[in-house]
């Protein structure tokens, strides 16, 4: 089998530390605001899903999911 | 050459815990061959503070005994050798200090970006792995679920409640990644040969870097146990060409583990 290129979200000199909690929640809301700032069809913001995906654990992600469509989550989306 | 075949073939690396073992675990990772150069460097100096203490205080027992010695002297001031055991001591920490403070901050140290994101999830009595680097969506992330494998079922060769069923499987030298998180209570995700012990805290996600300088299968165990038969970490390297199809098919069950290399 071929070499399959590896690739993953970047260190992010921002969170230096252990603590990649807010790494995580930072790739998903910029994500969100990239949808915002430039709509669903535009292929710019695909960069941030693949981050926010490989660094944020799924269940955390459903659930901020299901608070987007409530209207409840907390953060400057 | 069948000679030295032979004896690669029983020099096998200890990467599980032995029966009453002493020392490390053989370094499978560039931390944990920096964790025992380490210990090296402060056990030599332990090792001369105990003969050095030990040496005065059998000495002090031995002279000054009551039937040998009845009549004890009456010096309370010594300034040379009060400087002397003030200054000695605190050079010794130093010596301690430097190899010390160089391992934990090249540790910390971002040369490379990670290849690799693979999250280590716990869960009250199993791990659940999620390899999510490939995702289009959101639901589509490779997770599979690590369960030790109980003490009636091992196979002929396999180790004893440090089995587990599904293995993570990860390229070997490569930068990687590891994002520890519980689902439910502590957990700590950690593999002695790997120089890893990352601790897993609700609502909140650690990050721990490794890169795993050879192929084999390493053998690690839950730090904060939550059970019976919850212990258990298996940590796979595997080549580099081989990764991308043992990944894809790690979710097809393995019936013949014990001859994987």
């Amino acid at each position: 089998m071929e070499e399959v290129h590896l690739q993953t979200a970047p260190a992010d000199f921002r969170f230096p530390s252990t603590n990649q909690t807010r790494h995580c929640f930072t790739r998903y809301i910029e994500f969100h605001r990239c949808l915002a700032a430039k709509g669903e069809e535009s292929g710019d913001c695909e960069k941030f899903a693949k981050y926010y995906r490989s660094l944020c654990p799924v269940e955390w992600i459903e659930k901020w999911n299901e608070q987007r469509e409530n209207g409840t989550f907390p953060g400057p989306l | 050459m069948i000679v030295l075949e032979w004896l690669f073939l029983t020099i096998a690396p200890c990467d599980a815990a032995e029966p009453w073992q002493l020392g490390s675990q053989d370094a499978a990772t560039p931390i944990m061959q920096g964790v025992m150069d380490l210990h090296h460097d402060i056990f030599f100096f332990l090792i001369l503070i105990l003969v050095f203490v030990s040496r005065i205080l059998v000495r002090a027992l031995w002279h000054f005994h009551y039937k040998k010695n009845p009549i004890p002297q009456r010096i309370v001031h010594g300034t040379t050798i009060e400087i002397l055991r003030t200054i000695f001591p605190s050079i010794i920490p130093m010596f301690i200090a430097i190899p010390s403070f160089v391992l934990l901050y090249s540790m910390d140290e971002v040369v490379v970006d990670p290849a690799i994101t693979i999250k280590a999830i716990g869960h009250q009595w199993y791990r659940t792995y999620e390899y999510s680097d490939y995702n289009s969506s959101d639901e589509e992330s490779l997770t599979f679920d690590s369960y030790t494998i109980p003490e009636d079922d091992p196979e002929l060769g396999q180790s004893r409640l440090l089995e587990v069923d599904n293995r993570v499987v990860v390229p070997a030298k490569t930068n990687l990644r590891i994002i520890v998180t519980p689902a439910d209570v502590p957990h700590s995700w950690a593999v002695p040969s790997s120089g890893v012990k990352c601790d897993a805290v609700p609502g909140r996600s650690n990050q721990t870097s490794i890169s795993v300088q050879r192929e084999g299968v390493y053998y690690g165990q839950c730090s904060e146990i939550r059970g019976t038969n919850h212990a258990s970490i298996v940590v796979e390297a595997v080549p580099r060409k081989d990764y991308g199809s043992r990944v894809s098919n790690q979710l097809i069950p393995q019936t013949n583990q014990t001859g994987e290399a």
